[in-house]
């Protein structure tokens, strides 16, 4: 009971903290931060269904991603307006997404990961070389933000206001979808898959549900991006963004609703950082992947714990056996 | 009609361009179960190394067994140090192996630069072979001759030697292997040297033709993907006649449709996969 209200608290000065950003913040540019932050946190949340709740690692998250924002931005240009463009990039997206799960469920584990990274490919390659539609590597221009019930999302803190109540209803949505009886199939159908078919669940069906949860909020952070960054080009399609995504997956810890959070803040922050001392961030992107994997496979903040509990107790050895060694010596 | 035989020439020599790259990825992912994603990253560092090496005045075929030689090194080290640690956890091996590529390719754009290198041609294959009145470029047939001579090998030490035999063995059943004394991680090594020194020799043979930029690995990948989901895991003969379907689906998509040449290159990819999915040569893995 305790443990709940303390969480409750928490959830609620969270939630403050962050509608009170701007204010204390001030600097435009840091607004911008914060809103990247909570557009690739909502990637990172929709990656985590498949990675972390349905043991699915999937690389192919960048051409869903790239997908949403692609139909939206090309409607845009075409003249549609921001509620049919949105609409129609979101029903393209659970098509992409229903196309890819059926495709890459035929297998899971590697076969699963080889095969929606090679369908994600297939995206990055109708972006970059199908010129007369997507205009190549030129990308398309995005020149307006909607203006819901007419109010202009602009500047960035209105825009970041907008970013954090779509990551609000993300991560409710997550919360319950994550402990309805669905989330539970699908942790079951992680664990113990055969169990789970033997009580006659259909594995197939509920992992393919997911990849389409996943897909759907994946097209939701694509469209926040283009909105974003008035721009999208086939880089965003690029193995490099699905691998980013990961990494705010796995450095955060899965399976979690914070980690996945805390992830994309890191990485985001570092790619900030790093990109402003040097030009390096993809080999800094990749001794990261390297270190994490080697040295904290369990995610970066259960890492770094487990890490400093280890140091405290060696700290503490040497210093013992150090008193040891004076006091045998007096 | 010359102009088809012309872009068929091209298509088998790119075919064997691709089976240099994807045989030790299927090796690879055959016995030790890793999809090496810095499979790419192996051909054109090798084809970087070439460039180097030939810069320096070397003779060309020397550059490509040189840079063969230094890869496999580089690749048995990243086994031996790194994968190693991780056996048995699939997920983390890929990632690995992910975050590696990313520092592969930084580190080529730092040392060599964006430009593209493009090696002249070996002088005494500079030419034309004329058969039949037909004018073949005498460079990409070299590469086929080359191609089907390091498969040949690469058969004959599979099925017809103790070492390949360890091999299949090690293929079918890595814990029974084990036990009748076969050191299948010694195998595991030198089939991760081997997969990277093919490559690694592939990217400078296929230098004078695809030419080295930043970005070939991200190229070469999914083609190794595509041809091993072809032609399934671990088969060498998947892997040959996967890279000379792609090679030629390649071609051909973009002299006709250039727009959508990368997708059709997926296509048979997608057919395979929902009429077939463990490969044309593969074997259903339980």
């Amino acid at each position: 009971m305790k443990t709940l209200a303390l969480e409750r608290a928490g959830i609620i000065l969270g939630i403050m903290l962050l509608a009170t950003l701007p204010f204390w913040v001030g600097n435009a540019y840091y607004i911008n931060v914060a809103s990247q932050i909570l557009l690739f946190a909502v990637l990172a949340l929709a990656l985590n269904i498949l990675v972390g709740y349905g043991g699915l690692v999937s690389l192919g998250h960048a051409g869903l991603f790239a997908i949403a924002g692609y139909t939206a931005a090309l409607m845009l240009e075409n003249g549609y307006g921001h509620l049919a463009a949105d609409l129609s990039a979101l029903a393209m997206v659970l098509v992409a997404a229903a196309v890819f799960g059926v495709l890459a469920l035929r297998t899971t584990g590697i076969g699963f990961l080889m095969i929606t990274l090679a369908l994600g490919q297939i995206v990055w390659g109708v972006a970059y070389r199908w010129q007369s539609l997507t205009h190549g590597d030129n990308g398309v221009n995005v020149s307006s933000r909607p203006e819901p019930f007419g109010i202009s999302l602009a500047g960035p803190e209105s825009f970041y206001f907008a970013t954090l109540i779509v990551f609000l209803v993300a991560i409710a949505a997550m919360a319950l979808f994550v402990r309805s009886p669905f989330g539970a199939s699908l942790r079951g159908t992680r664990d113990q898959a055969r169990r789970m078919n033997a009580l006659g669940y259909n594995v197939w069906l509920i992992r393919f549900v997911a990849f389409l949860v996943s897909g759907f909020w994946t097209g939701v952070a694509g469209l926040l991006f283009i909105y974003y960054n008035g721009f999208i080009s086939p880089q965003v399609a690029a193995l490099q963004t699905s691998a980013e995504a990961l990494l705010m997956v796995i450095s955060g810890g899965t399976a979690t609703l914070l980690g996945p959070i805390a992830g994309a803040a890191i990485v985001v922050i570092m790619k900030n950082v790093v990109s402003a001392y040097v030009e390096r961030w993809n080999m800094a992107l990749g001794i990261i992947f390297v270190l994490i994997i080697t040295f904290m496979p369990e995610g970066l903040v259960p890492g770094s714990v487990r890490l400093a509990k280890l140091g405290w107790q060696a700290w503490r050895k040497t210093g013992a056996t150090g008193r040891a060694a004076r006091e045998t010596a007096s | 009609m010359n102009q088809w035989l012309i872009l068929a020439v091209n298509s088998i020599a790119l075919g064997g361009l691709l089976f240099l790259l994807s045989a030790g990825f299927s090796l690879i992912f055959g016995l030790m179960r890793i999809p090496n994603l810095m499979h790419g990253s192996f051909f054109m560092l090798g084809a970087y190394f070439g460039v180097s090496i030939l810069a320096n005045g070397y003779n060309f075929w020397l550059a490509a067994l040189l840079s063969g030689a230094a890869m496999a090194v580089i690749g048995a080290l990243v086994e031996r140090f790194l994968l190693r640690r991780l056996a048995g956890q699939e997920l983390a091996q890929v990632l690995l192996t992910l975050g590696l590529s990313f520092v592969v390719a930084d580190a080529c754009l730092m040392v060599w630069t964006g430009d593209p290198v493009q090696p002249p041609t070996p002088a005494h294959l500079a030419g034309a072979l004329r058969v039949a009145g037909l004018f073949f470029p005498l460079y990409r047939v070299a590469v086929i001759v080359i191609a089907v001579v390091v498969a040949v090998a690469l058969w004959l030490m599979v099925d017809w030697t103790r070492l390949g035999a360890m091999i299949r063995a090690g293929v079918d059943d890595a814990p029974i292997a084990r036990v009748v004394g076969i050191r299948v991680s010694q195998l595991f090594t030198l089939i991760f040297a081997l997969g990277a020194g093919i490559a690694a020799f592939g990217g400078v043979i296929g230098a004078p033709i695809l030419s080295v930029y930043p970005g070939l690995d991200g190229e070469m990948l999914p083609l190794a993907l595509i041809v091993v989901i072809l032609g399934g895991t671990g088969s060498l003969l998947g892997a040959l006649v996967g890279s000379f379907v792609i090679g030629l689906i390649y071609n051909f998509g973009q002299a006709m449709l250039p727009d959508l040449a990368y997708v059709i290159l997926f296509l048979p990819m997608v057919l395979v996969l929902v009429l077939r999915p463990q490969g044309l040569f593969g074997k259903v893995v339980p």
